[in-house]
């Protein structure tokens, strides 16, 4: 029997403090899907998708009800499409998009993620065509999301790459300009892309993995945060293990969750992904928990060195309360989706620079940035250049989701709505580095030893 | 299945006899009860099973949900297995 102390208190994590289970996320396999012929690669799509995942949402709805823990999103994750849609004779993969959006719907999940290609080293020509139909993919369907991986610490960076999605994103942003540009919200560039990520907009169905998954994405990060503040003034000692220990027991719901979900989906259970994932809600900040370690304002000096603190803590904590661990483990930093971030941002404490230097220590990148719609393919390519640059020496995946938002200004407001949130529009360097980018090529890999 | 109840609200008589009356017609046997006064509140925590129960737990939620009104505490049903979870390795 449990006392009374202990279901107060997971009731109350649950209640005030915003404990969920962020994300089901169903990886299913279309290997078996190619046809050289559209419309039957397309229905086969449909028709793996809307059978393989036709309870997902059902049993998700189950398990909330049962376990009394929120369960916000159910999202699915397939192969990348580029890879299933290069067998079939033509040029047009927006069809493609189509059917995992139509797919999608029908079961009635929040988003399918996989419109996507990996060309860390070069393009086939499957990629070539996936890239090019992006823009439009993500301005003519709702719940798509798209990401291309650009860089490996074991390829290096392919910097055609680089180049090309700079004016990828520019063009998504112009094509969804009458939606804030909605479409750059649904669309990552990665360097060091995992196959296991259960969180959008990256998630996609790796090569290695099964048939069919179960990734689960835990959360909360108001739970952190409320346990910091029953250590104030205490030293870092102390903090780390009320960090570690509260991961551990939040990492133990995600871990339950995801073991029935895989056994009454029939799916393998793959892994859980220790992520401190913010939502717009008041008290779901991680930018509150740097607060509470002491600092005036996220983005203060002190900032990266609290966040490095918290990402470690959390993935030790958590990788004792899981069997399996994966995805992107660490703590998210997406300025639109966390009330605390916004509120740097607009107090001018919160810089491009500053989050660039907190992506080195934690989990995964620049991510939801709004900024201003002048600016240039090529200064997008070069902040994801350096972006990549990040991930490919330091081992660790690093991903640009960057929104140029047409018509706004530093100090304008964008409103994506519901869990992508608002954002003031960031300051960007307007130094160029265009013949920087016009070079192209590879930037090769790197040496992994002499690390200093 | 076993479920923890928990009931939280102002103090008042009944409140027992009245969510293990309604137990009871639904066939829920109660294993456990720890209760005490927090803060001023009445808190209450049940273990029961529901193996030979005459409704599901999701329409047990809903039952003790409307009794909670009616009585004017909260009443929550969950699988036990969340707190195995999280409180014990």
């Amino acid at each position: 029997m449990f006392n009374i102390r202990e279901v107060l208190e997971t009731n109350r994590m649950i209640q005030e403090n915003n404990l969920d289970v962020r994300t089901i996320t169903m990886g299913i396999s279309l290997r078996d899907c190619a046809h050289e012929d559209v419309k039957a690669a397309t229905a086969r799509i449909y028709e793996k998708i809307t059978h393989r995942a036709e309870k997902l949402v059902r049993i998700g709805e189950e398990l909330e009800a049962e376990y009394g823990v929120p369960i916000i999103n159910k999202r699915i994750s397939v192969t990348p499409i580029s890879m299933v849609a290069e067998s079939s004779k033509t040029e047009d993969y927006v069809p493609f998009a189509a059917a995992l959006d139509k797919a999608a719907k029908a079961v009635g999940v929040n988003f399918i993620g996989g419109f996507s290609a990996l060309v860390d080293k070069g393009y086939t020509d499957g990629d070539k065509k996936l890239i090019r139909a992006i823009p439009e993919a993500l301005a003519t369907t709702d719940i798509v999301c798209s990401s291309v991986s650009v860089g490996s610490t074991k390829s290096g960076i392919n910097m055609d790459a680089v180049r090309e999605m700079g004016q990828v994103i520019k063009a998504a942003s112009l094509r969804t300009a009458d939606r804030d540009a909605i479409g750059c919200a649904k669309l990552v560039v990665f360097c060091n892309a995992v196959p296991d990520n259960p969180f959008m907009a990256g998630a996609f169905h790796g090569v290695t993995e099964p048939e069919l998954v179960i990734n689960v994405g835990v959360s909360g990060p108001g739970v952190v945060k409320r346990a910091l503040e029953d250590v104030k003034g205490a030293d870092f000692g102390v903090v780390a293990e009320t960090v570690k220990k509260t991961a551990f027991k939040i990492t133990r719901v995600g871990q339950l969750v995801a073991q029935e979900a895989a056994r009454r989906l029939n799916a393998n259970f793959g892994i859980i992904d220790l992520s401190l994932a913010p939502t717009p809600a008041i008290g779901d900040s991680v930018a509150y928990i740097l607060e509470e370690m002491g600092l005036e304002c996220c983005g203060a000096p002190g900032t990266t060195a609290a966040l490095a603190l918290l990402n470690d803590a959390v993935k030790k904590g958590g990788l004792m309360a899981s069997s399996y661990v994966g995805g992107l483990s660490g703590a998210f930093i997406p300025v639109s989706e966390d009330a605390g971030m916004i509120a740097a941002v607009e107090k001018g404490c919160l810089s491009l620079e500053k989050l660039e230097a907190m992506t080195c220590v934690c989990s995964v990148g620049l991510d939801m940035i709004a900024i201003p719609g002048d600016t240039t393919a090529e200064t997008i390519a070069a902040i994801i250049a350096d972006e990549a640059a990040i991930g490919m020496i330091n081992n660790k995946t690093t991903a640009v989701r960057i929104i140029p938002v047409p018509g706004k200004k530093v100090g304008d407001n964008v409103e994506f709505g519901g869990l992508l949130g608002h954002c003031p529009i960031m300051k960007v360097n307007s130094f160029r580095a265009d013949d920087f980018i016009a070079r192209g090529g590879r930037i090769p890999a790197p040496v992994r030893s002499l690390t200093n | 299945m076993q479920i923890v109840l928990t009931i939280v609200g102002k103090d008042k008589v009944g409140i027992i006899a009245k969510v293990s009356s309604l137990l009871a017609e639904n066939n829920v046997n109660i294993l456990s009860i720890n209760q005490t006064i927090l803060e001023g509140y009445f808190t209450m925590v049940m273990l029961a099973d529901m193996e030979k129960a005459t409704v599901s737990l999701r329409e047990l939620q809903q039952i003790l949900q409307k009794k909670g009104e009616e009585i004017g505490v909260e009443i929550k049903a969950q699988h036990e297995d969340i707190f195995h979870a999280m409180h014990r390795i």
